[in-house]
């Protein structure tokens, strides 16, 4: 049976920054699939290359930072042929993005209901009632109380959990097929945090959307993600279904992030933690990047870089994980 | 054991109306209008020796502000505060020298905290001049050097600049600069908040293995629910500047009473849980300048009721040793399966 394409490719993808003296690789040789209406976590700590990756997927890396390898396929065609036009129509139409700082999206001198319909008009011919009728509709979806009179109002009326809704209520006005959340709940407390994730996971659900999860919440991306790829230090060190990384994580750095988590030890013990920091861009050694962190290293760990390869159902980057069913698998 | 920290009845409040000029010509007239944050509402608890008490609650409950009470950077309105038997909250800026260097105080931003242009040495040896003038440079250079070991930064690298350092390594100089006068009581600020998780624990473990060395009182603020079981003998719950509940680490995260504290503690994201199944809190927080009449929950509370809406609930002591401001708990009309 042929596999049908995914929604989204990402092939081998870097993100470079060019700085006065030299040019550092953030995100280097990112390859993942993303199909229609599955949901991805994208985990890792700060700096790991999380929100690059982001932005190089719908081509919005900014200055001075360029993508300087790779490819992003979304609904099979590479995005480095699309037009800048095509590419605005892309983002407005086809994926939206919703960052930690609603206000990223919203502007403050324009009523909610202003925005809705400049963003329905920019990218759809629309009529000015229909565009009303189409705003309030999704407001209602986000469980936004009183709808009618919230599109009259502006975004300092509302309470930071409240303006995240708004955001995922204009994600959702032109029915993307991808939405990509960068740390959408990182600046909210629990209770709100567990609101807006639930309600994300049930749009996704009901609106057949792929989603992009972005976050250096495990526990978070765990509850929401079907598949969870670790990031470190510009790579992806492990991709799998969120069962696997879970129950039987592979990398050394994923078993080392699980078994530091306070509940793996009795409390108020020493908790199991990774010596050292990630290394930042300057500082990336020759080969594996977490080989000063790492237990399990070889000598190869030093000078080659680990592929990320397919070994006992997911993908790692590892040279020291085995195969348990060898090469000959298919 | 009694108490070595008592916190009692304190009550905070902001002034944050406008300047006078500003509010005559708003409102037309020469009346002065206050608006008041209600920051901390008659907050009381206590800390034994060695123990670590962690306070938890959403952004702008009040935790911060109650740590700057008890370590008298804000003078309450009202209420007490006691180190050991002796009130603190009332001495002078110079009488409360002394116990400055008993109760210290550790924050959120390591990066913020330190003085950039302090070399670590400088940064350490500053409180240590402060509270101790009278020690010679070679001891004051020695417990330096030995804080440095403390807090496992090479005493090498005492030449060198916060800039240098990693958002960990900064974290352990701020601790480092707390332990430089020998405290018996620390006041940590969502210390951990801005690191990654894989540095997280190790900052944890510091905090812990310095625990059991020194034998250090800990009030620990964090919004992360499940370190906060991790680390804490008893733990504070507190909403909107009033607490709700008071128990042992185990007691309240296995069997929680106050109808705010199970909210919250139901929606703490568990790794490797699919979905959610929380208990959702209709409405938002309301602000802290016009404070909801009787309990502060209850707006949100599905347990609500008349007497709710009147009457302020009072800290009642269950039975099995919680403190808990819950009418419906006192009544006996809340039995929680
Ligand atoms: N504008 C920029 N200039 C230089 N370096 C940058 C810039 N933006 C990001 N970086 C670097 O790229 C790396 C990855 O950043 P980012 O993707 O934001 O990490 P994450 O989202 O995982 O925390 C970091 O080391 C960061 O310092
Ligand atoms: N210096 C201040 N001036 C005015 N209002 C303040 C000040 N500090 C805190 N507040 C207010 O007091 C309340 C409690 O704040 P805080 O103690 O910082 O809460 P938390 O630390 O739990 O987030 C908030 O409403 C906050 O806005
Ligand atoms: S490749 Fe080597 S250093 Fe890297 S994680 Fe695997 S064992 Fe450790
Ligand atoms: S006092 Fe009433 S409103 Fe407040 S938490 Fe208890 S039951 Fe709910
Ligand atoms: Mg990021
Ligand atoms: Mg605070």
């Amino acid at each position: 049976m042929q596999k049908q394409e995914p929604l989204l490719s990402v092939r081998e993808l870097s993100v470079a920054f060019k700085m006065r003296d030299c040019v550092l690789t953030a995100v280097d040789g990112v390859s993942f699939d993303l199909d229609r209406s599955q949901r991805l976590g994208l985990v890792g700590e700060s700096g790991a290359g999380k929100s690059v990756t982001g932005f190089a997927i719908i081509n919005l890396v900014s200055r001075p930072g360029y993508i300087s390898g790779g490819q992003v396929f979304f609904e099979g065609r590479d995005l480095a042929t699309f037009s800048e036009e095509e590419m605005r129509n892309i983002r407005g139409n086809r994926i939206s993005m919703i960052f930690q700082d609603p206000m990223m999206t919203l502007n403050p001198v324009l009523t909610i209901g202003q925005q809705m319909i400049e963003t329905l008009k920019a990218h759809r011919h629309i009529s000015k009632h229909e565009a009303e009728k189409l705003a309030l509709s999704k407001l209602q979806k986000v469980a936004i109380p009183s709808p009618e009179k919230r599109l009259t109002q502006y975004p300092h009326e509302f309470s930071g959990g409240m303006r995240q809704r708004i955001v995922i209520a204009i994600a959702l006005l032109t029915s993307p097929s991808l939405i990509i959340a960068d740390e959408p709940t990182t600046a909210l407390d629990v209770t709100i945090q567990a609101d807006i994730m639930e309600l994300l996971l049930k749009l996704c659900e009901e609106e057949e959307m792929a989603l992009l999860l972005i976050t250096h919440d495990l526990a978070v991306v765990s509850q929401v993600a079907e598949r969870i790829a670790v990031m470190y230090a510009g790579r992806i060190a492990e991709l799998g279904s969120t069962e696997a990384i879970v129950n039987t994580p592979q990398h050394p750095y994923t078993q080392g992030l699980l078994k530091a988590l306070p509940q793996k030890v009795e409390r108020r013990k020493r908790l199991n933690q990774i010596p050292g920091n990630m290394p930042s861009l300057q500082e990336r050694p020759p080969g594996c990047a977490f080989y000063d962190r790492c237990e399990l290293r070889g000598e190869i760990c030093h000078r080659e870089i680990p592929r990320l390869e397919e070994k006992n159902g997911g993908l790692v980057a590892c040279h020291m994980v085995k195969d348990a069913a060898g090469k000959e698998e298919k | 054991m009694s108490d070595f920290i008592e916190i009692k009845n304190l009550v905070k409040r902001f002034d944050i109306s406008g300047g006078l000029l500003e509010e005559i010509r708003f409102k037309g007239g020469i009346h002065r209008k206050k608006t008041v944050v209600h920051a901390l509402n008659g907050v009381s608890f206590g800390i034994k020796k060695g123990e670590t008490v962690s306070v938890v609650g959403e952004s702008g409950c009040g935790k911060s502000t109650l740590a700057r009470c008890v370590i008298r950077i804000y003078r309450p309105e009202s209420g007490e505060v006691l180190y050991n038997g002796t009130r603190v909250d009332n001495l002078s800026s110079s009488a409360i020298k002394p116990w400055r260097a008993k109760m210290q105080m550790v924050f959120q931003d390591p990066y913020a905290s330190l003085n950039p242009r302090m070399t670590v040495y400088q940064t350490l040896l500053e409180p240590i001049r402060f509270h101790f003038p009278n020690v010679s440079r070679s001891e004051a250079d020695d417990r330096v050097a030995t804080v440095m070991k403390q807090v496992g930064v090479d005493p090498d690298w005492r030449k060198r600049y916060p800039h240098e350092f990693s958002g960990g390594q900064r974290q352990r100089i701020s601790l480092a600069r707390a332990l430089a006068v020998k405290p018996e009581f620390i006041i940590a600020d969502e210390p951990i908040a801005a690191l990654d998780v894989s540095i997280q624990a190790q900052i944890l473990n510091l905090f812990m293995d310095l625990q059991e060395e020194q034998g250090l009182t800990y009030l620990f603020i964090s919004h992360d629910l499940s370190v906060v079981e991790h680390i804490s003998n008893r733990v504070v719950v507190m909403y909107l500047g009033s607490l709700c509940e008071f128990a042992g680490t185990e007691q309240l995260y296995t069997d929680p009473k106050h109808p705010y504290t199970r909210a919250l503690l139901s929606a703490i994201p568990r790794f490797g849980s699919e979905g959610f199944n929380h208990l959702r809190l209709p409405g938002d927080v309301p602000t802290p300048i016009n404070l909801p009449t009787g309990c502060v929950f209850h707006g949100r509370c599905p347990h609500a009721d008349e007497r709710c809406r009147r009457e302020v609930p009072a800290l009642i002591t269950a039975a099995d040793g919680r403190v808990v401001a819950c009418h419906g708990v006192e009544e006996g009309r809340l039995e929680w399966l």
